[in-house]
């Protein structure tokens, strides 16, 4: 019971502290494995994934996949409620309050501010998911701790996802082919 | 309460056919709402677009919630959310679980590792949109480095992070004002 409600109280933090959707969200998240320890990075890194490659908003499907692995179905449901309470509870307030709430000059200066601020999360977060996918932990030299055969295909994706702009499952399937077969 | 039950019906085949939510569940939302039901205007979509975009949460959840809304109130906006979630909580669930009966399976390992490889690259895809939208000048920029040194290095919390920008923001505006004026 304590437990869902901790799950409860964090969702509902991120929620209302992750703006700009997507990705927003995964920083917050990575914050809650290394609070609490609910999961481990590389459960975090296939969580993205599967997140990604499944309906559904990634914020959404994340909360629901974090809150099930931390406390079972009821894990589950509390912690995407938790997710999407303030959401609820701010649109319905500026839905009555006003239709030019984007023209107003504070909003456009907190998001000016903001959205360089949220990709610099992202950007941080990215960081500690290719540490884990791309680099074998405390080895002695940088040289040893690279993954080589993963480096390789990560570089081949980027340039494949740059240039072809397909849709994520199409890589992710891809991904999970190649590795069977080379890693 | 047969408005209800049309929104959340609605709203949940919208969860369920789109895959990545924010901008991909947009011509999903415009074939549904304004195509098939009629319930609002392309120029009303774009705009509860923006909206959600600018307000704490996800935008796929924000924009469900004020269709929601515009069309039965407050029950509207709850029943309409909860349709668009449904369908993630369900599927999450059951591939959690098969996940978690096959992590030992060395294929699926494998078939992991390459997952990881590749969620990699499809971060760098995103944050590279994100940049773009976001880098408008040198303080941008100077916020950017900001903000990945305070959560790399100092590891000070996003949540922060984020009460910092927004009373920045009212500062900054404050002082465009007082330019002005």
């Amino acid at each position: 019971m304590k437990l869902l409600l901790l799950l409860y109280f964090e969702f509902f933090k991120i929620g209302l502290f992750s703006i700009g959707g997507g990705l927003a969200t995964i920083p917050f998240l990575q914050e809650l494995s290394v609070k609490y320890g609910w999961f481990s990075q590389e459960l975090f890194a296939d969580m993205i994934a599967i997140s990604e490659s499944t309906p559904g908003p990634i914020g959404v499907n994340m909360a629901t996949y974090v809150g099930y692995h931390t406390a079972g179905i009821p894990g589950g449901i509390i912690s995407t409620l938790g997710l999407i309470s303030p959401s609820i509870i701010v649109i319905l307030l500026i839905a009555r309050l006003l239709t030019h709430f984007k023209e107003n000059k504070y909003v456009q200066s907190i998001f000016y501010i903001l959205r360089p601020l949220a990709t610099g999360l992202v950007i941080s977060a990215t960081v500690q998911i290719l540490k884990i996918a791309l680099f074998i932990p405390n080895a002695q030299s940088f040289i040893t701790a690279l993954k080589v055969k993963e480096l390789i295909l990560f570089f081949t994706m980027l340039i494949a996802i740059f240039s072809l702009k397909k849709n994520p499952i199409f890589y992710i399937i891809a991904g999970a082919v190649i590795g069977i077969f080379i890693l | 309460m047969n408005k209800c039950l049309e929104l959340f019906l609605t709203f949940a085949k919208i969860g369920t056919f789109t895959f990545g939510g924010g901008y991909s569940m947009l011509p999903m939302i415009q074939r549904e709402i304004v195509e098939h039901k009629k319930w609002a205007t392309n120029e009303e979509i774009v705009n509860y677009y923006a909206i959600g975009q600018c307000t704490p949460g996800v935008i796929a959840v924000n924009t469900a919630t004020f269709i929601g809304s515009k069309i039965a109130g407050i029950p509207g906006g709850i029943i309409a959310t909860l349709g668009v979630v449904t369908p993630s909580i369900v599927i999450i669930m059951i591939i959690a679980n098969i996940l978690n009966l096959f992590l030992e399976n060395i294929f699926i390992e494998k078939a992991l590792s390459g997952i990881r490889a590749t969620v990699c690259a499809l971060m760098i895809y995103s944050i590279w949109g994100m940049l773009k939208k976001s880098i408008k000048d040198i303080l941008c920029v100077g916020l950017l480095i900001c903000a990945i040194i305070a959560t790399l290095f100092l590891k000070i919390s996003p949540v922060y992070i984020s009460i910092f920008g927004i009373s920045l923001g009212v500062i900054y505006c404050l002082c465009k004002k007082e330019k002005t004026k």
